[in-house]
């Protein structure tokens, strides 16, 4: 990456992402029309007004109200919350459906480990650590839950973040428009080994994913209930992983071991994907 | 089995070495040259024991910029670390300890005393007061800070400090993931401080709705007074949530509870809700008095009324009760779901158009005005460009589908430092200027006090516009390192450069007391209006006398010793020596000293878990507070001929 594409959050790679950055420029050109203004207020303001004996400007102690200033700077900021608030409630509400309607969705479970990122695949069967493959313009359902302190699961080019909190599934809408490597990292604070959590998301077309799970599959190790456990229990950063298989509703009792059997939304939201 | 710890020293680091040896080496220096003085008396007698909200506030101003001190030593430890990728000068475990005392300094330990020290020194003197409500309250509350602060602060020398940021979310700071004696540290501070910050609310409620010179109306209150008051009134209702995220927390880790851990019907995210409905107010409550200075600021330097008194009114009692309605914001990507979201997204933004009014305001009171440059109109003119852009990323995060993408990311990082710095900062250093001729009877000095602006000034956009960047690029908070070729690399080093050009500056702010100090009869405020300004606190010499007012002015108008002046009748204001009566001023007392130590021992207990020692703290608190209650005498007489005496000396009379 050179350059102008290292700012992730302005180069998006996906609709989510580009939803997000729309709303982020909107709101950039709405303050503005403030933010500029007071500047030059104030630069003119502090020079014509400044107390030289031979200043001529006009100088009246007792001035002090003005009802067409105060419909200007009451009214112009109300207009400018009014306008950003419209886009604003419009896109929170956008943003919980799927970004394609056309396209039927692929579900990927994630787990915020300490210190590493589980994703597992129930509709393909396989997991991998620390890299996410995804087939590109197809909409990504990530089902996002830990196994560890709050954390939150981010890939600024293709969309914002999502908490990731033990006993519950939370549900993050991402799709990416073009093939590509996308940085992802946690986002919030776990421990000691938090600054290592960053992941990758893999975007191939539908065609080379189908082909990768397959390769997967077949000369990947399993991930077997003692290396599951394992990857949970040992406090360290770890490598990229593959695995052909993982141990049956795993990410499931994950869930409910972390108190998740108290949350009737979390466990509606697992039991519907079976 | 519940953790038991024992307190150990920290060890292993050449830094925290070093830093134990300064410690010790300082704590050694004091008390010798107090021995070698013969100044422990006077120590107890005027300052340890005091109750006079003048001393009271001094006593809080020290103490914040010695923690401004240490807070900022971590934020450059901090900023060297993270000026190349990949440096090991800090390993992950202390870098997170530093931000962790950095942020909670920064905010319990430098901004609330900063405002409390404005409110001691300011309010009783504007409203023509003799003191506070309840002085020998406002002494616990000092102290009740002081140790809450010396709390924390030996965290770093016995037993560890807390690492979990200063919001120490659940389940993170639960035993499970972070046992040891850090957290508790971090709980125990917090409460020992809150209790002292919701005494400080309560007082100077009652100080301005009961104790004003008879004439003055609410109406004609100085605007810093409002901006206390409102303060006031958010931290009376923000602290109880404070109080009661961090006592279930206790709670949980020293007897196992299920509040917030995972398991056992807790959750975690009320332990987010609750810090947050405390976390939010708790901003507003440290950027209200900043407000509230540039409100008297900027009418005394432009020689003219401040613009719009009932808007300023309104927008300062707006922006209280908003401020209440806005917590969320701190975690729209907790799955709130879309209709919470939107309504704390448009709240957060609603808060703004008070807010930008008030900019409005000021710039339009030096607007046809006459207008002057010295130190603290030059520290509130440079907060408007700073904190308007703070304020303006403040409402590109309220948009909650933006917010996702900046959320813990170095853009957030940069925006609630702007507002912090370039708000409360500026605004409490534009404060500490403004009255510091009125605390101790001289300027300080004009040129090294420029040269620290500027250094601070400049150094400040350096350090932090780098960082909004760095969070569009995609670097979030809290990690003590990062790769090389992210792009982030020479964007961090920037920072760092530009905070070292901000440690500068707060160099040169000490410089410049301590040479003002040295040449203070140069710079001697002799009229007690050296900036020729606009409300009560001036009619009165510098510093002012112990009892603050001979006679109480009686108040007609907003503005009273403005319009004196104007109308060249200045001895008006002057006691005339029949008036002057006996004055009942309130007795110092060691208790509100010792209520603190005991408060620090139940501190400590908990931090380690000894109960024994928990117990016998309580046993002190309580002991000190049934030898109050039975005290008959509260207060003494001064007697009218000694206040004669002291205004004929002072040249009033």
């Amino acid at each position: 990456m050179n350059g102008n594409q290292q700012f992730l959050v302005l180069n998006p790679a996906g609709p989510v992402a580009r939803i997000e950055l729309h709303l982020i420029v909107v709101s950039i050109i709405l303050v503005l029309i403030i933010v500029i203004p007071v500047m030059v207020l104030l630069a003119y303001i502090t020079r014509r007004y400044r107390d030289h004996p031979d200043n001529t400007a006009p100088y009246m102690p007792e001035w002090s109200e003005s009802k067409v200033l105060e419909i200007i700077w009451w009214g112009i900021p109300v207009a400018i919350v009014g306008i950003l608030g419209v886009y604003t409630v419009y896109d929170t509400f956008a943003l919980v459906r799927p970004p394609m309607k056309s396209a039927s969705p692929l579900t990927v479970q994630v787990t915020s480990l300490n210190w590493k990122w589980l994703f597992q695949y129930p509709g393909q069967g396989i997991a991998t650590v620390n890299e996410v493959d995804i087939p590109a313009n197809r909409p990504v359902q990530f089902v996002i839950t830990a196994n560890s302190p709050m954390n939150g699961f981010w890939v600024p080019q293709l969309g914002g973040q999502e908490y990731a909190m033990p006993g519950m599934a939370m549900q993050l809408w991402l799709e990416a428009d073009k093939p590509g490597i996308f940085y992802g990292h946690g986002g919030n604070f776990t421990g000691r080994g938090y600054a290592k959590m960053a992941f990758h998301v893999v975007s191939r077309p539908q065609r080379d994913f189908d082909r990768w799970v397959k390769l997967v599959k077949r000369s990947s190790p399993a991930l077997t209930q003692s290396g599951y456990a394992q990857l949970v229990s040992t406090q360290s950063n770890t490598p990229t992983l593959l695995f052909s298989s993982y141990p049956a509703g795993s990410f499931e009792r994950t869930i409910r071991h972390q108190g998740g059997m108290y949350m009737q939304r979390d466990l509606s939201i697992i039991n519907a994907d079976r | 089995m519940l953790p038991h710890y024992w307190p150990t020293l920290v060890t292993g680091d050449p830094l925290i070495y070093g830093a134990d040896a300064s410690i010790g080496l300082v704590s050694i220096a004091i008390v010798f040259v107090l021995t070698y003085y013969k100044k422990w008396g006077w120590l107890w007698r005027e300052w340890l024991t005091t109750v006079d909200h003048k001393k009271i506030g001094i006593l809080y101003l020290i103490a914040a910029l010695l923690m401004l001190f240490r807070g900022g030593v971590d934020a450059l430890l901090m900023r060297t670390q993270l000026s190349r990728p990949n440096l090991h000068f800090l390993a992950a475990d202390h870098y997170d300890q530093i931000f962790t005392t950095h942020g909670t300094i920064m905010i319990l330990f430098v901004a609330m005393p900063l405002i409390f020290a404005m409110f001691n020194i300011v309010v009783p003197l504007q409203i023509g007061a003799r003191d506070v409500a309840y002085p020998y309250l406002n002494a616990i509350s000092f102290w009740m800070f002081f140790f809450g602060a010396l709390l924390l602060n030996i965290s770093f020398v016995i037993g560890g400090s807390p690492d979990a940021g200063w919001v120490s979310y659940a389940p993170l700071t639960e035993n499970q993931f972070d046992h040891g004696p850090g957290e508790n540290f971090y709980i125990m501070a917090l409460q020992i401080t809150g209790i002292g910050s919701m005494a400080t609310g309560i007082n100077f409620i009652i100080t301005i709705l009961r104790m004003r010179a008879p004439g003055m109306t609410l109406m004609r209150m100085p605007l810093f007074t409002w901006s206390a008051l409102s303060a006031s009134i958010v931290v009376i209702y923000a602290f109880p949530a404070l109080t009661v995220a961090l006592g279930l927390l206790l709670i949980d880790r020293v007897a196992g509870a299920h509040f917030f851990s995972m398991d056992h019907g807790g959750n975690p995210m009320m332990y987010a809700n609750l810090f947050w409905i405390w976390g939010h107010p708790e901003v507003y409550i440290v950027i209200l008095p900043a407000f509230g200075v540039l409100n008297e600021v900027f009418p005394a330097f432009s020689g003219k009324r401040i613009f719009g008194y009932s808007t300023m009114v309104a927008s300062f009692m707006a922006i209280t009760i908003v401020s209440f309605l806005l917590w969320a914001h701190h975690f729209f990507t907790m799955g709130a779901g879309p209709g919470v979201n939107a309504f704390f997204a448009l709240a957060s933004m609603a808060i703004g158009i008070p807010t930008g009014v008030k900019v409005f305001n000021w710039m339009f009171t030096m607007y046809r005005g006459r207008v002057r440059m010295p130190m603290p109109m030059r520290w509130a003119v440079g907060f408007i460009p700073n904190f308007v852009v703070g304020g303006a990323t403040g409402v590109m995060l309220a948009a909650a589908p933006g917010d996702y993408q900046y959320h813990n990311s170095y853009f957030l990082i940069a925006h609630f430092h702007q507002v912090l710095i370039g708000g409360t900062i500026y605004g409490m250093f534009a404060g500490m200027y403004f009255w510091w001729p009125k605390m101790f009877g001289f300027l300080l000095e004009e040129r090294i006090g420029r040269l620290a602006f500027w250094l601070w000034n400049v150094g400040f956009y350096v350090t932090f516009f780098p960082q909004y960047l760095l969070g569009l690029m995609g670097m979030t908070r809290r990690i003590y390192t990062y790769p090389a070729g992210m792009g982030w690399s020479s964007l961090n080093l920037l920072s760092t450069v530009g905070a070292v050009t901000m440690g500068l500056g707060f160099l040169f702010i000490v410089w410049n007391i301590l040479y003002s100090v040295m040449h203070r009869s140069e710079l001697r405020d002799v009229t007690g209006d050296p900036w020729n300004a606009r409300s009560l606190e001036w009619s009165l010499p510098s510093p002012a006398p112990h009892y603050n007012f001979a006679v109480i002015p009686t108040i007609t108008r907003r503005d009273e010793w403005w319009e004196i002046k104007k109308y060249g009748r200045t001895e008006d204001f002057r006691p005339q020596p029949g008036e002057i009566q006996d004055i009942h001023m309130p007795n110092n007392s060691g208790r509100p000293f010792l209520f603190s130590v005991s408060f620090f021992v139940v501190g400590l207990g908990f931090v380690f878990e000894w109960y024994a020692v928990v117990i016998l703290g309580f046993a002190g608190v309580l002991a000190i507070m049934l030898h109050r209650s039975q005290e008959v005498d509260v207060g003494h007489q001064i007697p009218a001929d000694e206040i004669r005496h002291e205004e004929i000396a002072l040249g009033r009379l």
